[in-house]
């Protein structure tokens, strides 16, 4: 009996090659965050190159109404003023014992007009309050009021160089992160200063916090100390943790 | 490809992408097995709606590490000053974590899962492989043969292993069923889990009735899936380890 076959072995395996390298090909340039040659970082950097190229960009978060907000809970760092603590920072005790009246975000960098912006600086900056679900990798959720500066109205006062692909992040807690241009300009991707209707709690990252509402909460980092702008991606070194989560 | 070969011998065996894409479906679903259930132990609390938390209410509690019940809060502040208000609480307890290669692993294993299912049920359908050998005949729906297989079943009567694609209804029923049921609903409540997917397709915490609730559904579309693989294997094993094995592999003749 002669062979008949719509497709066969051979040719599903080079299609599928052909698709995997298509997609894998910006994976070339410096613009992606390195692998370590490590097949779980692998895995990442394909997702993170699955959803740039499959999803349409920018999609909104869903918000909710006032009478959803849940109860929080506060996990990691929910005090770096606390010298008893690994996160322990000196400089962040002396800021909250003044009530952050002296502290400011220094925002540095690939912009043309680096500077620092104290709290009444960013409260006096066009607003927006979301109430958005926090997703966390360790499986629970909570739905909070955020209320602060869109990210993108921040890099556009600095005057971001066209060549920057990258925002990095500094806490005074010690983590450091990164986002990319279509998270850094998501019109929910905020700084935020108050939660559910008050100032920001110390526990949930006083002052300043990051919400970045497309990834899951430990790309939104508490007790923000430095913004900095990137071309390339910072190599902070593998953390055993995934860079992009938007999964 | 293989040579063609007499009409008996062709239905009789195992095609070779069916071997192949058997064996990449096992090797990633105990990867996401197991990365699964480490990921479960982080949080070993399931809940029905939108969102859940350790100061919400869960729907079940399993005791499957030492973040069960740990109850390391510190004393919880309300948010709004009416009761019942929404509260916060900061957590003094250092948890089980492993979810940092526990969720690499399982995504890189759901991707290979995934692509190898979409490749599998695409030749199946174009091949006739669905419908010639899985999908159940009319004669087959008699109440007579249903009951028997029932019954042989039930009293463990397993027939000897055939060496390719003759399956009894039961059987035929419960690969369509993993394979179009259990499978598509993993991938797709894993997927509504995702902060990004749900921001793209808002449908789709809507068809599982809330975020949390398609994680509380993926627990349980897993567990069936564990329950299947159980099954399969005593089944491999009482008719034929051997030749069974023999058959899914590199037996080339019967």
């Amino acid at each position: 009996m002669k062979q008949h076959k719509l497709f066969t072995r051979r040719r599903a395996i080079i299609t599928g090659i052909g698709a995997l390298s298509g997609l894998l090909l910006p994976g070339c340039s410096k613009k992606l965050p390195p692998t370590y040659g490590n097949l779980l970082r692998m895995g990442d950097a394909f997702t993170y190159l699955a959803h740039r190229t499959l999803l349409p960009g920018q999609s909104l978060a869903r918000e909710y109404h006032h009478g959803d907000i849940t109860s929080f809970p506060a996990v990691g760092t929910i005090d770096p003023g606390d010298a008893s603590k690994p996160a322990h920072n000196e400089t962040y005790g002396r800021f909250r014992d003044n009530g952050f009246s002296n502290w400011n975000l220094s925002v540095e960098g690939r912009v043309a007009k680096p500077g620092k912006y104290s709290l009444a600086a960013l409260q006096s900056l066009p607003a927006r309050t979301q109430i958005t679900r926090h997703t966390c990798e360790e499986g629970w959720s909570a739905i909070g009021q955020w209320t602060g500066v869109p990210l993108g109205l921040i890099l556009k006062n600095a005057g971001i160089l066209p060549s920057a692909r990258f925002v990095n992040f500094y806490a005074y807690d010690g983590y450091v992160d990164s986002i990319d241009l279509l998270d850094a300009f998501h019109p929910q991707t905020i700084l935020a200063y108050g939660m559910n209707g008050k100032a920001l709690p110390i526990r949930h990252g006083a002052p300043l916090r990051l919400r970045v509402e497309t990834q899951i909460g430990y790309k939104s980092l508490k007790y923000l100390e430095r913004i900095v702008v990137s071309d390339e991606f910072v190599d902070q070194g593998d953390s055993g943790w995934a860079w992009y989560v938007g999964i | 490809m293989t040579a063609p070969k007499n009409k008996t011998q062709q239905t009789n065996q195992h095609k070779g992408w069916v071997k192949l894409s058997h064996w990449i479906v096992t090797a990633s679903f105990m990867a996401l097995a197991i990365s699964g259930f480490v990921i479960l132990m982080c949080h070993p609390r399931l809940y029905w709606g939108e969102v859940g938390n350790d100061l919400t209410p869960a729907l079940i509690e399993l005791p499957v590490s030492r973040n069960y019940q740990h109850g390391g809060w510190e004393k919880s502040d309300a948010f709004f000053a009416v009761a019942g208000s929404p509260v916060s609480a900061g957590r003094t307890y250092e948890i089980f974590n492993q979810n940092g290669w526990g969720r690499s692993l399982h995504f890189l294993a759901a991707w290979v899962l995934t692509l190898t299912g979409i490749a599998y049920v695409l030749t199946g359908i174009f091949s006739g492989h669905i419908i010639r050998n899985l999908v159940p005949r009319a004669r087959e729906f008699s109440r007579k043969l249903v009951w028997h297989d029932v019954k042989s079943h039930v009293l463990f009567r397993i027939p000897p292993a055939t060496s390719g694609p003759h399956y009894g209804v039961l059987q035929k029923f419960t690969y369509l069923f993993v394979i179009f049921f259990l499978l598509p609903l993993t991938i797709m409540t894993g997927l509504t889990m995702s902060p990004a997917l749900t921001a793209a397709y808002p449908f789709l915490p809507k068809i599982f009735f809330g975020a949390q609730s398609a994680r509380t559904i993926h627990f349980f579309a897993s567990t069936a899936l564990v329950l299947f693989l159980i099954v399969h294997v005593t089944m491999v094993i009482r008719s034929g380890f051997r030749k069974q094995m023999s058959a899914m592999t590199f037996e080339q003749q019967t």
